[in-house]
C-alpha cells in the first residue's frame, strides 16, 4: 500500500500548486453557487415585492356601462386606464399585464338580477404578470360577494344562507417546510459540486498524465498498478469532499443575507445537519471520482477528456429536474438509487424531517457499492497496453 | 545482462518487432540503431515490460518480464524518450517520488539525490520546478530519476534528442561511467555519431528484424565499407529513414 499513499501525497502536493485545479475544484463551486442562489433569491424576492406595491393600473373597455364597479375598483386603489382599441393586442404585447371588459349586455343583465359578463384580459403564461391578474379577480370577486349579500339582505335573506360552506385553512407547514426552493436547489448543487470538484483531477491525472507523456515512466516503476490508480482516485475523492464541504460552509456563511422572510423560510444550517448532509453526500464523491476517471483514462490528451465531461456533468442534473417537473413521495426503493436517494434525503435533512437511519445505511451502501465497483474497474484499466499508450 | 530470444509483437496487420535476438553484456554500452519505425522503442517497451510480447523471451539477469515484471522493474532504470517531468514539482520531487515509488526510505532517497546531484552536476537547478526546464535540464533529472534506485540495467530510448553539444558530451560522459561502474547499459537511437561514440555493440534494427549485430570495427567488415554510415546503409538496404 506503500506506493498508493506515495501517489496520493504526489497528487495532492501537484494540484494544490496547479491553480486551475483549485479554481476548478476549490473556488468554482463554492464560491459561485451560494451567490448564484442568493443572488437568485433577492431577484424573486424583490420583483415580486415590487409588483405587489405597485399601483394598479387598469385599462378597462365600456367603463361607462358599470360605472358602480369602476367606483369600486377605484376605491381599492385602481387607477382606470382610458379605454383601448385593441385590449388583446395590448395584453399580447406586454404593454399592461390585463384588461377588463365590460360588455354592452352589462347594464341589461345587471337589471334584471342576472350574471352580468366582465371579461378578463391576460396571459397567466407570462409569470411576471400573475401578481397583477391575481389582484384584478380578487377585486372583482370581492365587488361581485359584496353586491351579493346586499341584494340577499334587501330581499329579507340572511346572506349568510348563500355559503353553506365555510373554508378555514389550517396550514401544517412550518416554515422549514416552506423552504421549497432550497430543498430543490441544494441537492442539485451539492450533486453538481461533487462531480465538478472531481472533474479537473480525474481529467489532469489520467488524460492529463498521458498527454504529458509522464504515465509510461510512472508505471515502469515496481508498483502496482491498481494502487496507482487508487491513489489518483482517492486524491480525486479528497478534492470533491473539500469541495462539497466548502460548498456548505460558504452556504452557511451566505444564508443569512437571504431575504427569508417573504418566503416564509427559516433555513440555518447548523453544524449537525452540514456533517450529516456531508455523510449523506460523501459516497456520491467517490461515486463520481471512480466514473470521471474511469472516462478520462480512455482519452488521449486533456481535451479529449474535456469533450467527455460535458455530457457527464448532466447525470448529477438529472435526479433534481425529474424532482422539480414531477415532484414524488419519497419510497424506500429509491434509497437503493444513487443521486436519487441522496437529493431526496438532503430535501428531508433541510425540512428537518426525521427519516428512518436504514434509508441513510441503504443510500450510503448502495452508492458506495456502485462508486467501489467503478473505482475497480478504472483501477485495472491500465493494464491494457493499448489504454497506456494510445496517443503517443 | 539482458538476452532477447526472437521477439515477436504485432499490433493488427503491422509486424512491429518480427523476430529480433541479442545480448546486452554488463560493463558494456548496447545501441540499438535504427530508423524511424524501426521498432525500436516497441522493443524496449517489451524489456521493461510495459508491452507483452506476441513470442520469443527476454531474460535481464535470469528474470522474465512476463512473469517476474515487479522484480525486473527493480533492478531497471529508463530514460524514456518524452522525459515526462511534472512541472508542478521541482526537480528533486520529481527524483524523491520516483524513489519511493522505489520503497527507499526518507534519508536513503536524500543521501541518493546529493550523490546525483553531484555527478550529473545539476545543484543550480535541484530546487527549481522543471516548469520551464531547457532540455538539457531536463535530460538530467529524467537520467537522476531513472538511476535513484541504482539500478543495474539501464535503458535510455533516444537520450540525446534535442540536445546541445555541451549537453551531449555530458551525457555520454556520464554513461561511460556507468559501464566503468559495471552496468548494462542499453540505448536506442537513429544518430549514428552517438553509437559511434559510445557504444561497444550495436544492432543494426531494421523493419523489425536485426540487420547486424557486433562491434563498430565487425560491422565495417561485413559491409565492407570505411565509415559506419555507409555501413548502415547497405546493412538495412535503404537509405530510409536515415535522415529523420
Amino acid at each position: 500500500m506503500r506506493g498508493l499513499t506515495t501517489v496520493f501525497r504526489k497528487e495532492v502536493r501537484e494540484n494544490v500548486r496547479d491553480r486551475r485545479a483549485l479554481f476548478n475544484s476549490l473556488l468554482l463551486g463554492p464560491l459561485l453557487f451560494p451567490l448564484l442562489f442568493v443572488g437568485m433569491m433577492w431577484f424573486l424576492e424583490s420583483a415580486e415585492q415590487e409588483r405587489a406595491e405597485q399601483t394598479l393600473e387598469l385599462p378597462v373597455v365600456g367603463a361607462h356601462y358599470a360605472p358602480s364597479l369602476i367606483r369600486f375598483l377605484e376605491q381599492q386603489g385602481a387607477v382606470i386606464q382610458p379605454e383601448p382599441e385593441d385590449p388583446e393586442a395590448m395584453v399580447r404585447a406586454q404593454e399592461t399585464p390585463v384588461v377588463i371588459r365590460i360588455l354592452p349586455e352589462y347594464p341589461e343583465q345587471w337589471a334584471a338580477g342576472l350574471p352580468a359578463p366582465v371579461e378578463v384580459i391576460m396571459d397567466p403564461s407570462r409569470q411576471e404578470s400573475n401578481a397583477a391578474i391575481r389582484r384584478v379577480k380578487g377585486l372583482l370577486l370581492g365587488y361581485g360577494q359584496q353586491i351579493g349579500s346586499l341584494r340577499l339582505q334587501l330581499r329579507g335573506v340572511s346572506p349568510q344562507l348563500a355559503s353553506p360552506v365555510m373554508l378555514r385553512d389550517v396550514d401544517l407547514s412550518t416554515p422549514k417546510s416552506r423552504a421549497i426552493l432550497a430543498v430543490i436547489f441544494l441537492p442539485y448543487v451539492l450533486m453538481i459540486t461533487a462531480f465538478t470538484g472531481a472533474t479537473h483531477l480525474a481529467m489532469d491525472t489520467t488524460a492529463g498524465e498521458k498527454e504529458r507523456k509522464s504515465l509510461e515512466p510512472l508505471l515502469i516503476n515496481p508498483v502496482p498498478r491498481w494502487q496507482i490508480m487508487t491513489g489518483k482516485m482517492l486524491t480525486t475523492t479528497v478534492f470533491a469532499m473539500a469541495s462539497l464541504a466548502l460548498t456548505l460552509v460558504s452556504f452557511r456563511i451566505v444564508l443569512p443575507y437571504m431575504p427569508i422572510g417573504a418566503f416564509g423560510m427559516d433555513l440555518t444550517l447548523g453544524l449537525h445537519t452540514l456533517v450529516k448532509i456531508l455523510l449523506v453526500i460523501s459516497p456520491v464523491a467517490i461515486l463520481a471520482a471512480a466514473l470521471l476517471t474511469l472516462l478520462a483514462s480512455f482519452a488521449k490528451s486533456y481535451r479529449e477528456a474535456q469533450s467527455y465531461m460535458g455530457l457527464v456533468i448532466l447525470i448529477p442534473m438529472i435526479p433534481s429536474l425529474i424532482f422539480m417537473a414531477n415532484p414524488v413521495k419519497a419510497e424506500a426503493w429509491m434509497m437503493n438509487v444513487p443521486l436519487f436517494s441522496q437529493n431526496i434525503l438532503i430535501g428531508e435533512i433541510i425540512r428537518e424531517e426525521s427519516v428512518a437511519l436504514s434509508w441513510y445505511a441503504v443510500s450510503i451502501a448502495s452508492t458506495l457499492v456502485i462508486g467501489l465497483a467503478l473505482a475497480v474497474v478504472a483501477a485495472t484499466l491500465y493494464n491494457r497496453p493499448r489504454l497506456i499508450f494510445s496517443g503517443s | 545482462m539482458i538476452v532477447v530470444t526472437d521477439l515477436r509483437k504485432s499490433f493488427g496487420e503491422v509486424k512491429a518487432v518480427n523476430g529480433i535476438s541479442f545480448e546486452a553484456r554488463d560493463g558494456e554500452i548496447t545501441g540499438l540503431l535504427g530508423p524511424n519505425g524501426a521498432g525500436k522503442t516497441t522493443t524496449l517497451r517489451m524489456l521493461y515490460s510495459l508491452l507483452p510480447p506476441d513470442d520469443g523471451r527476454i531474460l535481464i539477469d535470469g528474470l522474465d518480464p512476463t512473469r517476474d515484471a515487479m522484480e525486473i522493474k527493480r533492478t531497471l532504470g529508463v530514460v524514456p524518450d518524452s522525459r515526462g517531468l511534472y512541472s508542478r514539482l521541482t526537480a528533486r520531487e520529481n527524483i524523491a517520488y520516483y524513489g519511493e515509488l522505489h520503497g527507499m526510505s526518507r534519508r536513503q532517497i536524500d543521501a541518493r539525490i546529493a550523490t546525483l546531484v553531484d555527478t550529473l552536476d545539476m545543484a543550480d537547478f535541484i530546487d527549481r520546478r522543471t516548469e520551464g526546464f531547457s532540455q538539457g535540464q531536463r535530460v538530467k533529472v529524467a537520467i537522476a530519476r531513472a538511476m535513484v534506485h541504482e539500478p543495474q540495467t539501464v535503458l535510455m530510448d533516444e537520450p540525446s534528442n534535442g540536445l546541445d553539444v555541451m549537453s551531449t558530451r555530458a551525457l555520454r560522459e556520464y554513461v561511460r561511467g556507468l559501464r566503468r561502474d559495471g552496468h548494462s547499459v542499453v540505448l536506442s537511437t537513429h544518430i549514428m555519431q552517438e553509437v559511434a561514440a559510445l557504444c561497444d555493440r550495436i544492432v543494426i534494427i531494421a523493419k523489425g528484424e536485426v540487420a547486424a549485430n557486433g562491434t563498430a570495427d565487425e560491422l565495417l567488415q561485413r559491409a565492407g565499407c570505411d565509415s559506419l554510415e555507409d555501413a548502415f546503409v547497405k546493412l538495412i538496404g535503404s537509405e530510409e529513414g536515415l535522415l529523420a
